[in-house]
């Protein structure tokens, strides 16, 4: 599939002929992807499909080995590194949810606020009221309030899901990745987060990878198939799931 | 949360650092006090051999410090940072070396016995100004400083950490060493710099400069303790932990990771020469000795064994293990090194957080402000 570049133009991330290769073997083959501002896109695939390896080659942790990437049309991402990147608006949520563990709830917040990120900003930081009330926001929309002076390592799998995600809501990037945000999560925070994410997008563009199909269906948006490094469909939920090649994939398995 | 109280309150605010401040400040007070003024007779007295060796153990702990606030609460562990000491210790050991003009044995106002006995015609360039103390304490900072930018500068950004680091650093104490090791490197050889007469005018066998310099050093060791203190306090110091433990986490969060990691070496590379420019006038020599990479390994030890990432566990350590070595390397020379890997060993295996993990433990009233024990607890 190849896009034209008038569509590139109502874009907020554009993926075109993306490839990588680890030793030989291609996690992403040729892939291409469009997303529009404010969208919120459901990505799901087998494991190994690429989904991780794509976030990489997004934020800039993987150069890609050809293919184009472009962040708000013209900002070609492959140049830049992760904390510029960063800077620029997209955030990400790890697969593996990673917390400074040995710093309290409140201070990964405080880390992650939207903010100057130089040395000397941050030797002579102090916190503002401003900056405080958008962390008490975000403790309101997440939970945890209650928990910020406890030490993000003590928090259950689920309680630092939720607060890597209240991070990227802090950090208050244009373009959120979240992978697999739900593993680990009760039934009841799966669906507060669902909504967290539909009410996010909008003023933001979400890209989520995720395997619980019940949250997928719950999201009630857009959804992209990738198998071994491609896009297989995209559509409604419905439509994927009636899609013979991707029948295939998921049962021949 | 936004108070604006002066930064050096704030800084005293925490139980811990006023302890260790107060037993610092008594010490920096008590020792002259008791070498100078109580006579030679009395079971009190001090004498000038004591007053020496703990003003070289606050060197040492100055030194140990400044690989703390690098180790402890970045990652970064150097094995290398005996380098960057040796460096302000030569940097001082020149000036001290042009102090001592026609007093020298060759009786050459210029220079140095060494080059004398080399047959050199003039001063090296590299030795100019170095007649001048304001322009030998600027290489005592530079020195140390700029090699420390320029190393970090290419390790961290081609993101060479953890072993390979280590190894890296290891390896430019070694290349430093021998390099000074050499004659024609126009740093007196094996033999070094030595003996000194005078600092600035004051005679260095005297007992009022070595209560001077004692206390000078205990001064330097609580300023660099109240910097480290403010650094880590600060949101930089929050930045510095979440390098150690999500590197990149905190880059996918915009920081600069690299450039964080330079600051901070640099500082503690300066800290690091700080002690040895301190070092070299308390204990008469300087010489390629002190690159040696066994040297930048015990820092470590010190620092481990004391408890890393607690700034005072550092002094502490450095204080310990070197009155350790003292007396054994006096009673029992041979056992030294088993004994010290030995406390390697089992500092690592059984008091991950050393002596202060370990009294926090068994003195949970030691343990600071509440939020500390917190965190301990988290661990
Ligand atoms: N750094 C790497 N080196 C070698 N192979 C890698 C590397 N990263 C990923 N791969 C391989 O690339 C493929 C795609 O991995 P990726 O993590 O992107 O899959 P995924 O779709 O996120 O899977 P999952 O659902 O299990 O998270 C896998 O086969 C994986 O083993
Ligand atoms: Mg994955």
């Amino acid at each position: 599939m190849s896009l034209s570049i008038s569509h590139k133009e109502k874009s907020i991330l554009y993926m075109s002929g993306v490839s990588k290769s680890f030793d030989g073997f291609k996690a992403i083959n040729n892939l291409s992807l469009l997303i529009e501002p404010g969208e919120l896109r459901a990505i799901i695939g087998p494991n190994g499909a690429g989904k991780t390896t794509m976030m990489d080659l997004i934020t800039g942790k993987l150069r890609p080995d050809v293919g184009d990437i472009f962040f708000n049309q013209d900002v070609d991402l492959t140049q830049y590194s992760e904390a510029e990147i960063a800077n620029m608006g997209i955030g990400r949520k790890f697969q593996k949810p990673t917390v400074v563990e040995t710093l309290t709830v409140f201070e990964n917040m405080e880390l992650a606020l939207a903010g100057k990120r130089r040395v000397r900003d941050a030797l002579f930081f102090k916190s503002t009221s401003a900056g405080l009330q958008r962390i008490d926001e975000v403790f309101t929309t997440i939970g945890l309030g209650d928990k910020r002076n406890l030490l993000a390592g003590a928090l259950a799998h689920g309680e630092k899901q939720r607060l890597e995600i209240g991070m990227l809501l802090a950090q208050d990037p244009d373009l959120l990745l979240v992978d697999e945000p739900a593993a680990g999560m009760t039934d009841d925070e799966t669906e507060k987060l669902s909504v967290l994410l539909k009410s996010v997008a909008g003023e933001h563009s979400v890209v989520v990878v995720e395997h619980d199909m019940e949250f997928i269906r719950a999201l009630d948006t857009r959804v992209t198939v990738l198998h071994e490094g491609s896009v297989l469909a995209e559509g409604t939920l419905e439509q994927v799931q009636n899609n013979e090649r991707v029948i295939e994939v998921y049962l021949g398995r | 949360m936004t108070t604006t109280k002066p930064v050096l309150l704030k800084l005293l605010e925490d139980p811990a650092s006023r302890r260790f401040l107060a037993v610092l400040t008594a010490l920096a007070l008590i020792v002259p006090c008791l070498n100078l003024l109580v006579p030679e007779g009395s079971v009190f007295h001090v004498s000038t051999y004591t007053l020496t060796l703990l003003g070289k153990y606050l060197c040492y702990a100055l030194l140990a410090l400044s690989v703390d606030l690098i180790w402890g609460y970045c990652g970064i562990l150097s094995l290398g940072h005996g380098a960057f000491f040796a460096l302000g210790g030569y940097a001082m050991g020149m000036y001290l070396m042009r102090q001592i003009g026609e007093r020298g044995v060759y009786g050459d106002p210029i220079l140095p016995d060494f080059m004398v006995f080399l047959n050199w015609q003039e001063l090296p360039w590299f030795w100019l100004g170095f007649d001048q103390f304001w322009f030998a304490m600027v290489m005592v900072i530079l020195a140390p400083g700029i090699l420390a930018f320029v190393f970090g500068w290419l390790a961290f950004r081609s993101r060479v950490t953890g072993v390979y680091l280590s190894i890296i650093t290891q390896a430019l104490t070694f290349a430093l060493m021998l390099a000074f090791f050499r004659n024609e490197m126009g740093f007196g050889g094996n033999n070094g710099l030595t003996d000194f007469k005078d600092l600035l005018g004051f005679d260095l066998q005297s007992d009022a400069t070595r209560n001077s310099l004692f206390f000078i050093s205990a001064l330097a060791l609580g300023l660099a303790y109240l910097l480290c203190q403010w650094l880590t306090r600060s949101k930089f110091g929050r930045v510095l932990v979440a390098v150690r433990d999500a590197e990149s986490r905190t880059r996918f969060m915009g920081y600069r990771v690299e450039y964080y990691k330079l600051f901070v070496f640099v500082v503690s590379a300066v800290l690091a020469g700080i002690a040895g420019a301190l070092y070299v006038p308390q204990v008469g020599i300087i010489n390629p000795g002190e690159f040696s990479p066994i040297n930048s390994i015990e820092i470590i030890v010190w620092v481990a064994i004391g408890g890393r990432g607690t700034l005072y566990g550092a002094v502490i350590g450095a204080f310990i293990v070197n009155y350790a070595k003292t007396y054994f390397t006096a009673a029992f020379p041979d056992l030294w090194l088993f004994l010290l890997g030995g406390l390697f060993v089992v500092s690592t295996l059984y008091l991950p957080k050393g002596i202060i993990g370990l009294s926090r433990r068994l003195v949970p009233a030691l343990s600071g402000t509440g939020k500390q024990a917190v965190k301990e607890a988290g661990q």
